[in-house]
Order: structure tokens, then C-alpha cells, then sequence
């Protein structure tokens, strides 16, 4: 076993893991932070993407214990004192999931996203959300939830 | 999927991880950025006894345009995509490596681990053959320079010696009249590079006095093209003199076949994505 802290959604974690547990299991099982999905568990779906030290990552391709002295953000500590992140804003009031079960993952890819290109073209955030896979959707209220957040973010 | 049980390191030097590759020997394996790595562990594909973790080892990332460019071994696809440093000086990297995978592999994976792992179908061995890199690295015996047309052996082979942990990269600027371009054709799904062309040309007097090719993606390992530079240089770089050099492509090259292409239509689409490659670098050569 190896001793880690991180830094989960700005609250400090000291644990013993296993070299070999992946960060996303060490999120969904030792923190019990289920909003971080496992979906193809092969770096390809996106549904595991969390923020390690502020840059998107599939946490299904990312050991624990290389987080190690990390700040990881996960769904769970997008919103603050009860606000809505922009872009958790935009896939509710464009309707930008139907089963939900890639939702958690393409927030925080679009949150990434946005940090780094604030004002995005639809083409280029399709371009961005490239490691993100939807079964339900089709993409395109995925697109419009994007550009929402995008547009009230710049309000601000 | 979870990988088998190994033994973690994270050494914060480069002699340190040497030691313990040493240490370890054929039971040791390097994890860069792991998105190659980890993948094949977790299907237990592969099983090391020792994951020695080079991420902590900072003295390995980094980007140096002074005179040539050095590139640090762990930089990764996207320190290297939003350097303007490297957009000012060699654009074409930039471009190649900003068609790697999405965003999360770009935020983790690293040029040197790319070109330790030669995947067939990874798009920085090609860019790296046509700019003629070197590739810097480290071992018991010391530090040495490999030319990269005698880095990639085989498929996922190099020239890396057992304890040897690459460095460095290091290129030329491109300066006037020289100019360099990446032209891909992506699996739809996996981003990998069903062909990838990489083209480097300089002009002199109106005449193209040097070319490299690089092929990724159709063989076993990424190949720079002989038959096809040698029947650009001395020509014009007119669209005809690049359509009939490129028509060269391909030539003495291993051509893999597989679900996703036949080797007739690779060996199709070589010529198109040389021609496309070294009409946008003739054009960036002007």
C-alpha cells in the first residue's frame, strides 16, 4: 500500500492505496464520489473526466497515487454554495442529455474547454469535446449547452 | 479493468530512474503520460513488476527555442499545441500534435513518450523524420544522441538500450525559404493515423534543394520516402513536379492491412497525403 493526500473539491484526503487503483475508483470507492463515471474503461468515452490540477483528464487512464499531491475537481465540486457552474447551467436549460450517463463527464471537458478557449465556435467545440462519447443525444443540445454557458460566462 | 500488482516509483531525477531501470531490468517499465501504457496494462496486455513514474522528474519538461529547439522529454501534446514559441518556429508541431487523440490525452500524453512507445499509427514519429530530430537520452553508459532515422526498429521498437530513458528532442527552426506541413487521414473513432504525411522542403533559387517525407500510420513504423524526395529535389515544386514525386510514395515500404484499411487503399491514400503534405509545405516554403 501507498500513503496519498489529495485534494478532492478543496477537501484534503489521506489514504493507503494499492499502486494499481485507478484514480477513478480511487474517487468512486475509497471517497464514494459516484458522479465520475466508468463508462468503456478503455481512455476513449470520456465519462471519467475529472480536473486534475485544473486540466481535464479520463481518471479511468490515471493511477491514484499520481495524484498524489494533486487538487482533483470532480462533478461533485463544480457547483458553488449552491450555484450552478455555467456549463452544469447550459445542459439543463438545453436539455443537453437524455440517459445522463455521459453528462457528468462532458461538463468537466466543456468546463476545461471553456478555461482554455472562452469563446469557442460550434465547430471548435466539437473539436474539443472530441474525447466525449453520447450514446442518446445526437451532440447537438450538447453543442447549444455549450455555447449557453459560454455566452453567460462572458456575461459575467 | 484493473492492472496486475507492481511496485510504484516516482523518482524526482533522471539518475535516479536510470538506477532503479538498472535495478529492475526487463521487470521495469517507464510511465510517461500512460495513455499507451496504462490502457495495455488494464487489459493485461502487458505486466511490469516496477512502474518507475517519470512525471516528477521536472528537469524533463520544457520547451527551449534559442538558436535550435530542445523539447523535454515529458512536455506534453498540449504544452507543446499552445506554444507560440513553436508556432513561430516550427508550426508544423504544433498543427501534427494538436490532431493527437482529445484534449485529455493531450493533456497527459508526452512527445518522448510517443516516441519511445513507436506506435505504427502516432503521428509525432512522422513530424520527427521529416524535421530530422535528434533524439537525446540518458543511460548507465551516460548520455547519447540518436539521429531519428535510426531511432524506429520495428513496430513499438527503437533503438533505446535496456536502462536508457530518453531526454530531450531537439530541431531546427524552420527559417526562410524552408517550410513543413502534416497532412492525416484519422481513424474516424480512435483519432490514430490511418496514413499520416509529414513533408519538409526547402527552396533555393526557385528549386527545391531538400525534402523529407515521413509516413505514419500504413507500415509497421514510421519511414521517411527516398524514391519520392529524391524526385522532388531539383524540380520547381510545381503542383505537377509534386504530383509526380509523390507518385513515388510508398515505394520500398512495408504496408500493413487491416480492418479499418486494405494495403492497396493505404498505399492509395500514402500518395494523396504526401501530395497534400508537401503541397502545403512548398506553399509555406514561398
Amino acid at each position: 500500500m501507498t500513503a496519498i493526500t489529495v485534494t478532492v473539491n478543496g477537501k484534503q484526503h489521506h489514504s493507503e492505496v494499492e499502486p494499481r487503483t485507478l484514480l477513478v475508483h480511487y474517487l468512486r470507492e475509497h471517497l464514494n464520489l459516484t458522479g465520475t463515471h466508468i463508462g468503456c474503461d478503455t481512455s476513449q468515452c470520456g465519462a471519467c473526466v475529472v480536473h486534475v490540477n485544473g486540466e481535464s483528464v479520463k481518471s479511468c487512464t490515471m493511477l491514484a497515487v499520481q495524484a498524489d499531491g494533486a487538487n482533483v475537481t470532480t462533478i461533485e465540486g463544480l457547483a458553488h454554495n449552491g450555484q450552478l457552474h455555467p456549463v452544469q447551467e447550459g445542459f439543463w436549460e438545453k436539455h443537453g442529455l437524455q440517459c445522463g450517463y455521459c453528462t457528468t463527464g462532458f461538463i468537466m471537458a466543456a468546463a476545461d474547454l471553456l478555461q482554455k478557449n472562452p469563446h469557442p465556435t460550434d465547430d471548435e467545440i466539437r473539436h474539443g469535446m472530441e474525447g466525449n462519447l453520447c450514446r442518446c443525444t445526437g451532440y447537438e443540445n450538447i453543442v447549444r449547452a455549450i455555447r449557453y454557458a459560454s455566452e453567460k460566462m462572458a456575461a459575467k | 479493468m484493473i492492472p496486475s500488482s507492481f511496485e510504484y516509483f516516482a523518482p524526482t531525477t533522471v539518475a535516479e530512474a536510470v538506477s532503479l531501470l538498472q535495478k529492475y531490468g526487463d521487470d521495469a517499465k517507464i510511465l510517461a503520460g500512460g495513455h499507451s501504457l496504462l490502457p495495455a496494462m488494464k487489459l493485461r496486455l502487458s505486466n511490469f513488476g516496477a512502474l518507475i513514474d517519470i512525471n516528477k522528474i521536472h528537469e524533463l519538461r520544457g520547451i527551449h527555442v534559442d538558436g535550435n529547439i530542445s523539447i523535454g522529454a515529458m512536455t506534453t501534446y498540449h504544452a507543446i499545441e499552445s506554444s507560440d514559441a513553436l508556432k513561430a518556429t516550427c508550426a508544423i508541431l504544433p498543427e501534427a500534435v494538436s490532431l493527437v487523440g482529445d484534449i485529455q490525452v493531450r493533456n497527459r500524453g508526452t512527445l518522448g513518450g510517443s516516441l519511445a512507445h513507436a506506435d505504427p499509427a502516432a503521428d509525432p514519429p512522422a513530424v520527427m523524420l521529416a524535421l530530422d530530430a535528434h533524439v537525446h537520452v540518458t543511460g548507465p553508459g551516460g548520455n547519447r544522441t540518436i539521429a531519428i532515422g535510426d531511432f524506429f526498429t520495428d513496430m513499438l521498437t527503437t533503438s533505446l538500450q535496456p536502462g536508457e530513458i530518453i531526454t530531450s528532442i531537439t530541431l531546427n527552426p524552420l527559417g526562410a525559404g524552408e517550410g513543413a506541413a502534416y497532412s492525416k487521414f484519422p481513424h474516424p473513432a480512435s483519432r490514430y493515423a490511418i496514413v499520416g504525411a509529414a513533408a519538409y522542403v526547402k527552396l533555393e533559387g526557385g528549386k527545391v534543394s531538400a525534402c523529407r517525407i515521413g509516413i505514419t500510420g500504413a507500415g509497421p513504423k514510421a519511414e521517411r520516402q527516398a524514391s519520392a524526395e529524391a524526385a522532388l529535389i531539383g524540380t520547381d515544386g510545381s503542383a505537377e513536379a509534386i504530383a509526380k514525386a509523390a507518385e513515388h510514395a510508398g515505394e520500398n515500404m512495408d504496408v500493413l492491412s487491416d480492418i479499418h484499411a486494405g494495403e492497396d487503399y493505404r498505399r492509395a491514400m500514402i500518395k494523396v497525403y504526401t501530395r497534400r503534405a508537401l503541397t502545403a509545405a512548398v506553399e509555406r516554403a514561398r
